[in-house]
């Protein structure tokens, strides 16, 4: 299981980051997940995809933590994880962006971002206010990984502009930035492309994989525009009213009868 | 004499003082003297790891950076040939020079340029290796022929017990002969020439031309032109390296005007477009501010265009307007000279173009002393330059000292200085043509020398400068400068050789006519759309009408009037071959390209559809199709009367 493995692009997955096995999701009487499972691999870029309401979104959420599945079981890195709080999720090294952006409006790109490096500051509040000694090194340090950040994601132009300046495709970068910062072992993309026009589309693709190459940072991503999806990643599921109806490389899935029945449509006659 | 024996007399005589600078992860990096001269001496010594001979040629490919400067002076010293090359060049034509220069080593910038030169690799047998300083997207490339910079260096350090000798041996070795640099020059015809360079022409010349604006150790400058061209190789090697100032590589193109700001340059230069296009920037930010700012900004500005420039001339101005001049510049000037980042220059510089008398004035008026020089990429650039007191903004100045000038029977502007280039690259003929026994060159430019005060005035190109159906004079660069003064317009091409009337090409500039649309509440949804929109061509038609009015008094000049225009739908560009990559109009392929809508021009129909191909950024191909409408203007005061 842990063996590392070439894709056909030729990067190599290592063992197993994230195992979910038989998750069910009920909300009241609607059950938005039924008994999937699948895994997430070390370093590659996984995706989930479906039609509207097809569970994507709450599989994400299960993934973050955010839900507690009523059945099934999370492993993440070899250890079952029970219900936990947000912050503790974000400490076992799983950051993520948001559909709808959630970013700080008020305050300059620079900042959202290292509000990013939060878990891992460790001086205390009263250090910080008094800015000195360990807590002006530490801040240096921060601000230097998120400057290798701005660097990477070549947003050095908007370092000082307030965020609600920004136009969206810029805004969904920062948002990324911010989640790089916390330097995740897994990576959660809640539609990253939603909105974008083909050349903000193609840049953020580069940027994924970026930083899944030179990062080695795993990605789960929910996106809708197939084109990216099949082009990104290395596995996909495939959901569809809350099942798992696929799932393997985009090849594979491309062929598959039920999902180009999901996406498609079928006749019943 | 060489630039490498140049930089060992900075490091001995000043090693500790800043030699480059580079903004990179938000803060500005120093390298002193001392550390430039170990980071090139490690990449040499990487470079004979390589197997670099004497004599081969290794190209430059990426933005203005501290280490592609390096990379420079190293190929230097193992007696290589640099060739910087233009970045945003596409693939083909990078292919094309590579070809031409036998480059055997690239020094690329980043992922981007090493993806070009992928692509072409298999056309050019003699590329062994390329190094790429920008690590980024790259690691899981194929290593076989591509390194890491700041690997090569190590190699070179590691080796250095080994190869020292010999490096010290070639760097000791070369003379003022030896070649310094090649540049290709973009030329407005036919495929680029590489202009072989020598240390004496480089040396010479930036001697003579720091000594002509006393330029010193202290001076602070900006690279941020591209490599390939000759003038950042003058101010950011050549005279950097002869006075010791120190090079500042902004942190992205992007970031450009901050770290201007930051820098605050006391040696600046820019094509006359950077300047128009600022000030296109404080015009439109002005027509958004107060009431009261904007009364206090044209109340100043008035008193700065009255005796603005004459102070900064050092001509009589009375105490009064002395007085206003200096309550103007504590509150408008001085602010708006630091936001637009010259607070501290004490010579600039604009060439290429000519530059509109409005912009020119604007910026001397606030006490810049912005000047004009004329040169070409043959002469190691200068030609003419202004001398401080003698700028103007309808003259390139006199002679640089070492520059002999004559003009011949045809008005074509020859001459004659010790950075006169060696030949072309394997083009025997060319330099023949070029240049004559005695060392003349001849320019292609077509200009006379004003009587009474000796400055050189340029008129068009030579081979541009043509004639009417009836043989009246033809310049149509001339006429085209006047209708890009209008900061609405960002490109002319005017036609009309061997024909009985002139017509004209415009290219509406996008964000002075967006601004404008935004202000009168004009949607559009492209640039095409806004391109023909009634009242824009109506604006146009304007501009036309009164440039004409200002020509028709010329004898020389007046059979150059404006008949018939139309807006083109698309912006000229570099990437479809329609300008240079210095932006200069290429006449031939404009007139091939768009050959349908010059006919629609001169046969009198009132609009013209069409189809054009474009290239995007990434090289691919597509089309735009548009239906134009002509225009027809008013070309003499009887027209106007008429029309009345």
């Amino acid at each position: 299981m842990s063996v590392a493995e070439i894709t056909p692009d030729g990067r190599t997955l290592g063992g197993t980051l994230m195992d979910m096995r038989n998750i069910t999701l009920r909300f009241g009487g609607v059950t938005a997940i039924k008994d999937i499972s699948f895994d997430i691999r070390e370093g590659e870029i996984r995706a989930i995809i479906g039609p509207n309401g097809a569970g994507k979104s709450s599989m994400l959420n299960v993934i973050s933590g955010f839900y507690n599945p009523q059945e099934g079981e999370v492993w993440f890195r070899g250890d079952k994880r029970g219900p936990m709080r947000p912050y503790q999720v974000a400490r076992l090294g799983i950051a993520r962006t948001f559909q709808n952006i959630a970013l700080f409006d008020g305050m300059s790109v620079l900042d959202n971002i290292m509000t990013g490096r939060l878990t891992h500051t460790k001086s205390g509040i009263l250090d910080q206010a008094i800015w000195w000694g360990k807590a002006q090194r530490e801040e240096i340090a921060h601000r230097e990984k998120v400057e290798e950040i701005i660097d990477f994601l070549e947003i050095q132009r908007i370092r000082k502009t307030p965020v609600g300046r920004l136009p969206y495709g810029l805004k969904k970068r920062v948002e990324l930035a911010r989640a790089l910062a916390a330097e995740p072992k897994l990576l959660l993309l809640d539609e990253p492309m939603a909105g974008m026009n083909v050349e903000e589309k193609e840049d953020m693709s580069r940027y994924i994989l970026d930083v899944n190459d030179e990062f080695g940072t795993t990605v789960a991503l929910i996106e809708h525009d197939m084109g990216v999806v099949m082009d990104l990643s290395d596995r996909v599921v495939v959901m569809d009213y809350g099942r798992k109806i696929g799932d393997g490389t985009p090849d594979e899935v491309r062929g598959n009868q039920d999902v180009i029945d999901a996406y498609l449509g079928v006749s019943h006659d | 004499m060489s630039i490498p024996r140049l930089l060992a007399r900075n490091v001995e005589e000043f090693g500790s003082a800043p030699a480059f600078r580079e903004k990179d992860l938000g803060i500005w990096q120093v390298w002193t003297w001392a550390e430039t001269a170990a980071e090139i001496e490690a990449l040499a010594l990487g470079f004979l790891t390589l197997g670099a001979q004497p004599g081969d040629t290794i190209a430059i490919l990426g933005r203005n950076r501290p280490a592609l400067y390096w990379a420079i002076v190293a190929a230097q010293r193992v007696g290589a040939i640099p060739v910087p090359l233009y970045q945003d060049s596409v693939a083909e034509e990078i292919a094309y020079v590579l070809d031409h220069c036998e480059a055997r080593f690239v020094v690329a910038g980043d992922q981007e340029q090493v993806d070009k030169l992928i692509d072409v690799k298999e056309q050019l047998p003699k590329l062994e290796h390329i190094v790429y300083l920008d690590p980024r997207g790259l690691r899981k490339y194929d290593h076989t022929h591509v390194t890491a910079y700041a690997k090569l260096q190590d190699a070179g350090r590691t080796a250095q017990d080994d190869l020292l000798p010999e490096l010290r041996r070639r760097t000791d070795g070369l003379g003022a002969d030896d070649i310094c640099v090649m540049l290709y020059t973009s030329g407005t015809t036919g495929k680029p020439k590489g202009v072989v360079l020598s240390n004496r022409n480089i040396i010479e010349t930036a001697k003579n031309s720091v000594e002509f604006d006393k330029l010193s150790r202290e001076e602070e400058v900006l690279a941020y032109l591209p490599m390939a061209w000759v003038g950042d190789f003058i101010f950011s090697i050549g005279q950097a390296m002869w006075c010791g100032f120190c090079v500042n590589c902004p942190e992205s193109e992007d970031t450009m005007m901050s770290d201007l700001r930051e820098i605050g340059p006391t040696y600046y230069f820019a094509p006359p477009r950077v300047f128009e296009s600022q000030l296109t920037s404080v015009m439109i930010r002005m027509e958004d501010a107060g009431k009261f700012k904007k009364w206090l900004f044209d109340r100043f500005m008035a008193v700065a265009h009255r005796v603005g420039g004459s102070i900064l001339d050092g001509a009589p101005v009375s105490l009064g307007d002395r007085l206003k001049y200096l309550m103007g510049d504590v509150l408008v000037y001085g602010p708006l000279k630091n936001t637009l980042g010259f607070s501290r220059v004490r010579v600039g510089y604009t060439a290429g173009e000519a530059i509109g008398p409005e912009i020119f004035d604007f910026y001397r008026s606030l006490g810049i002393n912005l000047k004009q020089l004329y040169g070409q990429t043959e002469a190691s650039v200068f030609i003419t330059q202004q001398r401080d007191g003698e700028v103007r903004s309808d003259t390139v100045g006199t002679p640089t000292p070492g520059v002999e000038l004559r003009i011949d029977e045809n008005r074509e502007v020859f001459y004659r200085s010790p950075g006169v280039f060696v030949r072309y690259f394997k083009n025997d003929e060319s330099t023949k043509s070029t240049k004559d026994a005695e060392g003349w060159v001849a320019t292609g430019d077509a200009g006379f020398i004003e009587q009474g005060t000796g400055h050189l005035r340029i008129i068009d190109r030579a081979k541009d400068v043509g004639a009417m159906a009836d043989g009246s004079l033809f310049a149509p660069k001339f006429v085209e400068n006047k209708l890009k003064f209008y900061p609405d317009i960002l490109e002319a091409v005017v036609f009309g050789n061997g024909r009985n009337r002139c017509c004209a090409f415009i290219n509406i500039d996008l964000t002075a006519v967006g601004n404008w649309a935004e202000r009168n509440n004009i949607a559009y949804s492209s640039y095409q759309e806004l391109s023909q929109h009634p009242k824009v061509l109506d604006t146009i038609a304007e501009h036309v009408a009164a440039v004409n009015d200002s020509i028709i008094g010329d004898e020389m000049l007046s059979g150059c009037r404006i008949h018939r225009f139309l807006v083109l739908h698309k912006e000229l560009d570099a990437d479809d071959g329609e300008l240079t990559r210095t932006r200069k109009v290429r006449r031939r392929i404009i007139e091939d390209k768009f050959s349908d809508l010059i006919t629609a021009l001169y046969d009198g129909s009132e609009r013209v559809s069409t189809v054009t191909e474009v290239t995007y950024e990434d090289g691919r191909k597509g089309a735009i199709k548009a239906t134009l409408e002509i225009r027809d203007v008013i070309v003499s005061p009887e027209d106007r009367i008429a029309a009345q």
